[in-house]
């Protein structure tokens, strides 16, 4: 479980973070929301140890992140698997290659046990007879798909993704975002999404924490999102006709 | 201000470079592509200007000693110890700061504003000492035979402008290249070319892996890095002249 306690972050004398105070538990998804400019992508990146917090403590499974030696700082570094919103997978190497990475530099494992690996998480992730291309090579959908794959090539125990479906069509968003849900299903990871796509929050939020300026505004599950009256929630996630629609088909089917 | 903070920040990088890298492996064969792409790939452009220049060198000589008193072979003498001495191990380095330095500086620039150096991060690695630690090893090592081949292109590329002009001979080059041969001064050209390489590997790193924003921020800093890494090597060439030769 991560377990995030009062998290201050700014830059340059402007506030950025001003108290969170939240937890994500293993084998759920978890999204955060916010407009921009809300700090979501500051909070993903204190929690994966990018930015160090000025003030609050983060801990994974009880171990406070800001007390890590360079050891444990180390370890649990092996323990964290990070999709990035453009993918960040490396341009000069192949599929495999970039899938392969975490393994080479951490693993002490012959080349066919990591060709193993690397050949059971590409089909993991639907994608086969693609290790020889090069990320420039693949669409939108196909890099997520391998940046998902070096994600979780060495067994993480916490997946963060940081829109994950920035940039898909909606198809493709959908099927990105079950993929994430069964892995972190399958694995029992804690899984930390950044997102402004509602239908990620629809489908797959089992947690939303919803971020305004800097704070904590709302937190909940999908269902309980539809109830919420919370004004800052409502017109954010309803600024929408179609979800407004959805969210009245929802609140009639449960005679709400 | 600006400029001591980057200097205090240059010198941190260093001191995340110089470590012991995290795996052998991986290291060694980022070694070796850093040789091909830093060195090997800088082979033909290092040939054809040194042959050229070296001609050029060797024809200017020519044509400014008019003096019949002045024997033919001191256009040999002179233009072996300007191209040993100047332009083998300045010229060329500040043409690879052109080459090397904005390739450098725009693939790490792209790696940064990508996010790809800070998937490195994530994963624990120590990003500066996997990225730079090679270019630095591969420029320090590769460069001396890249400047002594310069030296040898462009003294045989002295010959062949001159033989070909008709403004010296052959054999008077010959005796003016093997006239008081100084074996400290290639000492000299080597150890100048070993700090040129090591800032051509890590002055444009500094400016790519600190670049922020996107393309035109990547592109700035690839021309900033050009201009910077030329300018410290011609204050470090003033500098060592003075405390090597003098």
């Amino acid at each position: 479980m991560i377990d995030v306690k009062n998290l201050h972050k700014g830059f340059g004398g402007v506030q950025v973070l001003k108290g969170i105070t939240t937890n994500f538990h293993p084998g759920k998804t978890s999204l955060i929301i916010g407009q921009s400019g809300s700090g979501k992508t500051v909070f993903l990146k204190s929690l994966i140890g990018l930015h160090t917090p000025e003030e609050g403590t983060i801990s994974f499974d009880g171990r406070v992140s800001t007390n890590f030696t360079n050891e444990e700082r180390r370890q649990w570094r092996q323990e964290i698997g990070m999709v990035f919103q453009g993918s960040a997978l490396f341009d000069s190497q192949t599929v495999e290659e970039n899938v392969m990475f975490p393994l080479k530099m951490f693993k002490k494992q012959s080349q066919k046990e990591m060709l193993e690996r690397v050949n059971f998480v590409l089909d993991r992730v639907n994608l086969t007879n693609s290790n020889k291309k090069f990320p420039a090579e693949l669409s939108g959908g196909m890099q997520k798909r391998v940046a998902i794959a070096r994600a979780i090539v060495m067994n993480p125990k916490y997946l963060f993704c940081d829109e994950p479906n920035s940039g898909l069509d909606p198809q493709t968003a959908i099927v990105i975002d079950k993929l994430i849900q069964e892995i972190t299903d399958e694995y029992q990871i804690t899984t930390v999404i950044n997102t402004h796509d509602m239908n990620s929050v629809m489908e797959i939020g089992e947690k939303i924490v919803f971020l305004k300026d800097g704070r904590k505004a709302w937190e909940g599950s999908s269902n309980e999102i539809f109830k919420t009256d919370n004004e800052a929630v409502v017109s954010f996630v309803y600024s929408s006709n179609l979800f407004k629609k959805v969210r009245e088909a929802y609140l009639n089917e449960k005679n709400l | 201000m600006k400029y001591l903070e980057d200097i205090g920040k240059y010198f941190m990088m260093l001191g995340q470079v110089f470590k012991r890298p995290q795996k052998g492996r991986v290291f060694y064969e980022a070694l070796i592509k850093e040789i091909e792409e830093l060195g090997l790939k800088s082979l033909g452009i290092i040939m054809f200007i040194s042959f050229f220049i070296g001609g050029v060198i060797a024809l200017q000589t020519a044509l400014n000693l008019e003096n019949p008193f002045i024997p033919k072979s001191l256009i040999g003498f002179a233009a072996k110890r300007s191209i040993i001495l100047e332009f083998a191990p300045t010229f060329c380095s500040i043409i690879l700061a052109g080459k090397v330095g904005s390739y450098i500086t725009s693939s790490i620039g792209t790696m940064r504003v990508t996010e790809q150096i800070d998937a490195l991060e994530v994963m624990g690695i120590n990003s500066l000492n996997y990225l730079v630690l090679p270019k630095v090893i591969a420029t320090v090592f590769f460069y001396p035979f890249l400047i002594a081949l310069a030296m040898i292109l462009g003294i045989f590329g002295g010959w062949v402008a001159g033989v070909l002009s008709g403004l010296f001979t052959g054999a008077d080059y010959i005796e003016g290249i093997q006239t008081t041969f100084n074996p400290y001064l290639i000492r000299y050209a080597i150890i100048k070319t070993l700090v040129f390489a090591f800032l051509i590997a890590t002055v444009p790193s500094f400016h790519g892996y600190y670049v922020k924003g996107g393309s035109i921020a990547v592109g700035k800093a690839s021309t900033q890095s050009v201009v910077w890494t030329t300018v410290l090597i011609v204050i470090a060439n003033y500098f060592l002249t003075q405390m090597l030769l003098t």
